[in-house]
């Protein structure tokens, strides 16, 4: 009975809380994508940077804070710059609207020319972020790090596996949880939210209905503003903040967003979990958790790997190929909100 | 008119007497190429033991000695081959300081002082295949191969009683090397490797890396890596989830960031990496500094380079590199005077009068068979948060 716990223990020290974090942030990212996509109809290559924006917008301003004294000890400072970062972000999101992608909508250009507008966009905010931050890495977590050290954990349990969940994990997935429910609940509920479903479902039908397209597209951007903001802060808040693992970032939000049905929002957020706990349990060493499990005899002595960690990132390739193959619109239909 | 001014010039050289006799010492490195950067530094380094000398009046009766530079590159063993030939055959050199880069060596090596009989010291090719090449006793290096280091490194290892290791290396040239060859040294004195895994450079989330390791298990965790980079994360994620608590840190790790980091967390953690408390050391960074040099690495092995082939020309008595390389393990090693850099002229007295010395010079010399420096290693431990040096070895 110690044994299976012991086993369950690892499992959640190692592969759950981790990949329910990462997995937070990669839902967060695709429900982005995915918004941009249903109402503006292209895929958005500079999302991972509009991330990267936001959260060097957070640096900023938890840097004013801690100067000035302000803090909400025990919790990370971010979280108040959190709102400040939202709203430069969708400033910044609204310029770029006007600016750029306003003018190839006029245009009614083809959606591959939008994707190539939006790699252009993507490398403009690049430079830009590094012209302001640099590309060192910056740690912004203060506050306290831990809510259950491993160590704790195991002299209060008296297993011989502990879990240790950090702070900012667990902010991770509380603030993921309240944002996709006000954004569901924005979408289904309110009237703005329904005339964006109307838009993104049928264009010329909206427009005959009264529906104002520039009004719809300036509040997806603002959504796309909040959700990149906040992902992007809770990701650098995790793992430190390095500007270029940013664009790491756009592959597996992008096939978080496909698997679950591109434009589909559930989708995005589940596809969001479905590749981080895919990349963990695929690449995770499964020797001690079997050396618990099964009769000492049978333990095994390899590592029980079925992929070196090198090919993380190749996980979230294989499992896009192989949903583009066996079910091409995702996990959900996808194409409208 | 200026050509003819310059080959009327050139007649003239070729027609003045020669002296007593004019040593020639070729010096063969990267000027251009991948470590240009690092090359100027060199030069100065095998420069200045050669300006010493030849002011210092005292070599082999009072003989003149002069450098004659050449670009051996780094990746261009073509290039390498053709310069070193240009320097033995057209110059006329004695010996050759260099090659820069072990590839280059290799090539001049075979492909010029082999056959012409020239013995060659580089300060600063380390690949271990130069430790097993052929080289007729011609070759020399000043630097240590990266052999020797996993040698050093593993025998702390098994010094300090760690009987199991799992190892993490940054997937380059320098990490698998480090960590492939302290898996070998480390299981040839009797421990057991439980995982040597690669990790990337510069990811987000070095969760999965940190998980595969910690299922491995092990006493300590060896961290091939950058403290500013992965390996640094990696030890945050281990710490984070308490799947180890040591860790071995080679030079890589050895940053002062690191301990700004982690502090009194990982406490306890040791390494070692090149460096020595030879007061060779400080002297030559003084006189190379005095002398308006910027110091880089490998400055001072250059300059002991140099300053080797020179001293066993007085040994031998003989300035041809047939009867000096078999003279230049005794220059660098006991018994004898000791001698520091800036006292070349000392030891060439001492040699001249018939006596014996040590050459220490600025890397503190000493030449293992096959002729190469066994290094000089600083070995480290974090105490209260800060990298404190516990010996040398």
């Amino acid at each position: 009975m110690i044994d299976i716990l012991n086993a369950i223990t690892l499992l959640a020290n190692y592969i759950i809380v981790p990949s329910l974090a990462y997995g937070s942030q990669l839902a967060l990212g695709a429900l982005g994508i995915t918004l941009v996509y249903a109402v503006l109809r292209f895929s958005n290559f500079a999302h991972g940077e509009m991330m990267s924006f936001g959260t060097m917008i957070s640096i900023f301003t938890i840097w004013l804070f801690q100067s000035a004294g302000i803090s909400i000890h025990p919790l990370p400072t971010a979280l108040l710059a959190i709102p400040v970062s939202i709203m430069i972000t969708i400033m910044l999101l609204l310029i770029l609207d006007r600016t750029v992608f306003r003018y190839y909508q006029a245009q009614r250009v083809q959606p591959v020319t939008f994707m190539i507008v939006s790699v252009g966009v993507m490398f403009f905010l690049a430079g830009l972020i590094r012209f302001f931050i640099g590309t060192s890495k910056k740690n912004f977590a203060d506050g306290e790090r831990f809510i259950i050290k491993a160590s704790e954990f195991k002299q209060i349990t008296g297993l011989a596996e502990g879990v240790s969940i950090r702070t900012t994990q667990a902010i991770t997935v509380i603030v993921t949880l309240v944002l996709v429910t006000a954004v569901f609940w924005f979408l289904n509920k309110t009237r703005t939210g329904k005339s964006m479903r109307a838009f993104s479902d049928n264009e010329d039908l909206a427009l005959l209905s009264g529906i104002k397209p520039e009004r719809v597209i300036i509040i997806t951007w603002m959504l796309v503003g909040a959700l990149a903001a906040v992902a992007g802060t809770l990701y650098g808040l995790d793992k430190g903040y390095k500007p270029f693992v940013y664009l790491q970032l756009v592959l597996p939000i992008f096939a978080a967003a496909i698997i679950g049905g591109v434009g589909n929002p559930i989708g995005a957020v589940i596809g969001g979990y479905v590749i981080a706990f895919s990349e963990a349990f695929i690449t995770f060493a499964y020797k001690r958790f079997f050396t618990y499990l099964l009769p000492e005899e049978w333990a095994p002595e390899g590592l029980v790997q079925m992929l070196s960690t090198e090919y993380k990132f190749a996980v979230s390739f294989v499992l896009l190929v192989i949903v583009l193959l066996v079910r091409p619109t995702g996990l959900f239909r996808g194409k409208t909100l | 008119m200026k050509k003819i001014m310059g080959v009327s010039a050139a007649i003239l050289m070729l027609a003045s007497p020669a002296y007593a006799e004019d040593i020639k010492i070729g010096i063969s490195l990267g000027f251009t190429g991948p470590l240009e950067s690092l090359a100027p530094a060199m030069n100065n380094g095998a420069q200045m033991a050669i300006s010493e000398v030849a002011e210092s009046k005292s070599l082999l009766g009072g003989s003149n000695v002069v450098a004659v530079t050449g670009d051996s590159t780094c990746a261009d063993t073509a290039a390498a081959v053709a310069t070193g030939e240009r320097l033995v055959t057209s110059e006329n050199v004695n010996a050759i300081v260099g090659a820069m880069c072990s590839g280059a060596a290799q090539a001049v090596l075979e492909g010029v002082a082999m056959p012409n009989g020239i013995v060659m010291i580089s300060g600063s090719a380390t690949a271990p295949v130069l430790s097993t090449v052929e080289d007729n006793g011609l070759f020399f290096r000043t630097a240590p191969s990266d052999a020797r280091s996993a040698e050093v490194l593993a025998e702390i290892l098994i010094e300090q009683g760690y009987k199991s290791a799992a190892i993490t290396y940054v997937n380059n040239d320098y990490g698998s090397g480090l960590g492939s060859a302290i898996e070998a040294n480390f299981v040839a004195g009797g421990g057991t490797v439980t995982i040597n895994a690669g990790h990337e450079e510069n990811k987000g989330d070095y969760s999965a890396d940190v998980a595969a390791l910690a299922q491995a298990g092990g006493d300590i965790l060896v961290v091939a890596g950058y403290a500013d980079g992965g390996g640094g994360a990696i030890i945050q994620g281990s710490l984070d989830s308490g799947s180890f608590e040591t860790f071995f840190l080679p030079d890589g790790m050895y940053a002062d960031s690191l301990t700004a980091t982690f502090g009194s967390d990982i406490d306890g953690s040791f390494g070692a990496s090149a460096g020595t408390d030879s007061p060779g050391d400080a002297t030559f960074k003084t006189l190379f500094a005095e002398a308006g040099h910027e110091y880089n690495v490998y400055a001072g092995e250059y300059y002991d380079a140099a300053a080797l082939i020179m001293l066993a020309m007085q040994a031998a008595n003989s300035s041809s590199s047939s009867d000096l390389k078999d003279h230049v393990m005794d220059v660098a090693n006991a018994p004898g005077e000791k001698i520091y850099p800036g006292e070349l002229a000392k030891g060439l007295k001492i040699l001249a009068d018939g006596g014996e010395i040590d050459y220490v010079g600025a890397s503190a010399v000493e030449l293992i068979e096959p002729g190469e420096s066994g290094g000089a290693y600083l070995q480290y431990e974090v105490q209260n948060g800060k990298f404190a040096t516990v010996g040398y070895r």
